[in-house]
């Protein structure tokens, strides 16, 4: 068969071949349950982490950290457990990351308060001697908008009622408003005066942060 | 066929856009370089590293390679099917909805509306003005095949009917996601699955862009430029179908030791080995063309372009499958190394290639000689220079990270902290950063002799 003389055919025979190895390797995984495990675990994000997360994404923090902490001992003693596959099951896009400009995030939250991330975010050497990543202040300038946040729940599909985020929306501001909120004083120094009273940017960022391996982390407790 | 009938103001367009968006993206990138020992740089959120390096990596893939693609496979169709341009006016608008769609890409990013897929992070409504354009080349490409006068398809032409089929299928099945608003969207994957999809896209993205095409510019420039017939016909066609097949396994190399299924890494990593084999075929071709005619590469300034282009895609292509095997990753993984792997391919085979193919092309479309062949060997020796030095410092950083993030004391604690290894990586990021400029300043003379070139009298009245 002369095939580079019919352009159609080696169009369609082409195609075929590269379908070959995609069935195998990425579309028959997207059926299978060890691609996507569940743990009941594993909670989903809260509206506000949620849109920390958007902030993570926007801001393109995964270009410098990645989350997933590899099976290897000194990756472990160095950030935490390694990471498993059912702890991604809410991440729409995954944020595993590339690149390690900056250190592993996965296993973050807790780690340390949340005054130490308003001043990091506001300007990282204001904490972490020589570092290179880029100050982030402004976003305490900024309110957080939660226009949509209740369509964004609901195609994450984590099935909250908009009653629900309204509450939690409410509630975390309450909470980082709050007079005796643990890091009411580093809050206060980075948020510009008018922003004060509301929920910012760096809020959710904050929220998000916090979030990072906390599952596991109670998992580990639990245990 | 009289040349006159051929359509070439399109390949003289594209070939333009491809300068314009080359210029750019290595402003972009010289800029992160600079931030990355220096965070002053990151001025206002716009300018921010997080954003302009998705800034960089867009405007240089989509931008300037696929621009460079689109002018040479209107110039190679043409040639090679001794058919005219089917529908010029959609070649037109081609050009023009692909410059639009660019110019908007580099600004949603810098405003922060990133998907976050490497290599795809355009947002939804751009998705669709890509796959549009996409579409624009594919009618024309296939129209002139459907028209030709050229009963055999030259091996160039296979390499671009297999990326114009695969890029579209990669495209659209990697950018399904669910809209927010018109500069939101959510991925339909989530986790593990997201992650396989995300990077059977990427690394495959990437080989439809950085492999086929130039091989398929390869394969037509480098006889033309050097007046030989391509060694072997048959390890042309084996090396063919055996790289597009083996390509499309391989994407999980990219996530080694990462939570995804184990059995999908190491099937990526067998056919990675595979990958070796027809990856060779194409260099061994290229090698052996010049047989016996070797002092062109210091007589013919093509020839070097090529020859060297090539060689750095041999070592692409063994180091790329050997960072991949497990124990080398866990070094590797996550650092500089990567870096500078990634920017040999670009910045030798990939750029080199696409220099060579556009110093035999312009002087042919545009009638007129090449401005300055001394021009041309100095552009060749500074980004043959600032690209070596970029990726020796990125894999000596890599190789120095590495080991200092595996260190730990006799008692099984950590020897440094991550800021440690940053504070060593410091001296290195200068050097890169110096490097690039070298390479920098050889592409504004490579995009000076064009515009010079293009600029000339006609030869009739010349001098």
């Amino acid at each position: 068969m002369e095939i580079s003389s019919k352009p159609a055919i080696f169009a369609i025979l082409s195609g075929l071949v590269v379908l070959i190895g995609t069935v195998v390797t990425m579309f028959v995984p997207l059926f299978m349950r060890s691609t996507q495990p569940v743990s009941r675990y594993v909670k989903p994000y809260t509206s506000v982490e949620l849109e920390g997360r958007d902030i993570y994404i926007r801001e393109g923090c995964n270009n410098c950290h990645t989350q997933t902490v590899r099976p290897l001992m000194t990756e472990v003693l160095r950030y935490g457990t390694y990471s498993k596959s059912e702890e991604f099951a809410y991440d729409r896009p995954f944020l595993w990351g590339s690149r390690r400009i900056g250190p592993d995030l996965n296993r973050v939250g807790g780690k340390y308060p949340d005054a130490w991330h308003y001043s990091h975010l506001q300007r990282p050497r204001n904490v972490s001697g020589n570092s290179i990543m880029p100050p982030f202040g402004w976003l305490a300038a900024n309110r957080l908008d939660t226009t949509n946040t209740f369509r964004k729940t609901v195609i994450q599909g984590f099935g909250y009622s908009r009653r629900q985020v309204t509450e939690q929306i409410a509630g975390d501001r309450a909470r980082v408003t709050d007079p005796g909120y643990e890091s009411k004083a580093m809050r206060d120094r980075v948020t510009p005066p008018e922003c004060l009273t509301g929920l910012t940017e760096m809020d959710a960022l904050v929220a998000y942060i916090q979030k990072l391996g906390r599952d596991v982390k109670s998992l580990e407790v639990a245990q | 066929m009289d040349d006159s009938t051929y359509e070439y103001r399109i390949v003289r367009d594209f070939a333009y856009s491809a300068l314009i968006w080359l210029i750019l993206g290595l402003t972009a990138g010289l800029w992160i370089a600079f931030e990355m020992f220096d965070p002053a740089l990151n001025l206002t959120p716009w300018l921010s590293f997080g954003r302009v390096r998705v800034v960089h990596t867009s405007i240089l893939t989509f931008g300037f390679a696929l621009s460079a693609i689109f002018a040479t496979a209107y110039y190679m169709l043409q040639r090679l099917t001794r058919a005219s341009l089917p529908f010029p006016r959609l070649a037109r608008g081609h050009l023009y909805l692909f410059n639009v769609t660019m110019l908007l890409a580099a600004a949603t990013l810098m405003a922060g509306m990133n998907s976050s897929r490497e290599y795809a992070e355009l947002e939804w409504p751009l998705d669709i003005l890509v796959l549009i354009f996409w579409g624009m080349f594919a009618v024309n490409a296939f129209a002139i095949l459907i028209r030709r006068r050229e009963k055999q398809m030259y091996i160039s032409i296979w390499y671009l009917i297999s990326m114009t089929v695969s890029i579209a299928l990669l495209y659209v099945v990697n950018n399904l996601e669910i809209p927010v608003t018109p500069f939101k969207s959510y991925s339909v994957y989530a986790g593990a699955a997201d992650a396989n999809v995300q990077w059977w896209y990427g690394h495959n993205i990437i080989g439809f862009i950085f492999t086929m095409p130039i091989l398929a510019m390869f394969y037509y420039f480098l006889p033309k430029s050097t007046g030989l017939p391509i060694y072997s016909h048959r390890l042309s066609i084996v090396s063919f179908w055996s790289l597009i097949f083996a390509y499309l396994w391989t994407g999980a190399h990219h996530l080694i030791l990462t939570p995804l299924p184990e059995w999908i890494q190491t099937v990526a990593l067998a056919f990675s080995i595979f990958l070796i084999a027809p990856s060779w075929g194409v260099v061994i071709n290229g090698y052996y063309t010049l047989k016996g005619n070797g002092e062109q590469i210091r007589s013919n300034h093509l020839a070097k372009f090529f020859i060297f282009g090539v060689t750095f895609y041999a070592l692409q292509t063994l180091q790329g499958p050997l960072q991949g095997l497990r124990t080398v990753n866990a070094f590797f993984h996550y650092s500089d190394w990567v870096i500078g792997h990634v920017h040999m391919g670009a910045m030798g085979w990939v750029t080199m290639i696409i220099s060579g193919s556009f110093y035999y092309m312009i002087p042919k479309i545009t009638g007129k000689e090449l401005y300055s062949v001394r021009l041309a060997n100095v552009h060749f020796w500074l980004i043959l220079a600032g690209q070596l030095a970029l990726t020796i410092v990125m894999w000596v950083g890599g190789i120095l990270q590495g080991a200092m993030l595996k260190a730990t004391n006799p008692d099984g604690s950590l020897t440094y902290s991550f800021l440690d290894t940053l504070n060593a990586l410091y001296p290195y990021y200068q050097l890169r950063f110096a490097a690039g400029a070298v390479y920098y300043t050889g592409i504004l003379l490579f995009v000076w002799n064009i515009i010079r070139t293009v600029s000339r009298k006609p030869a009739a009245t010349g001098a």
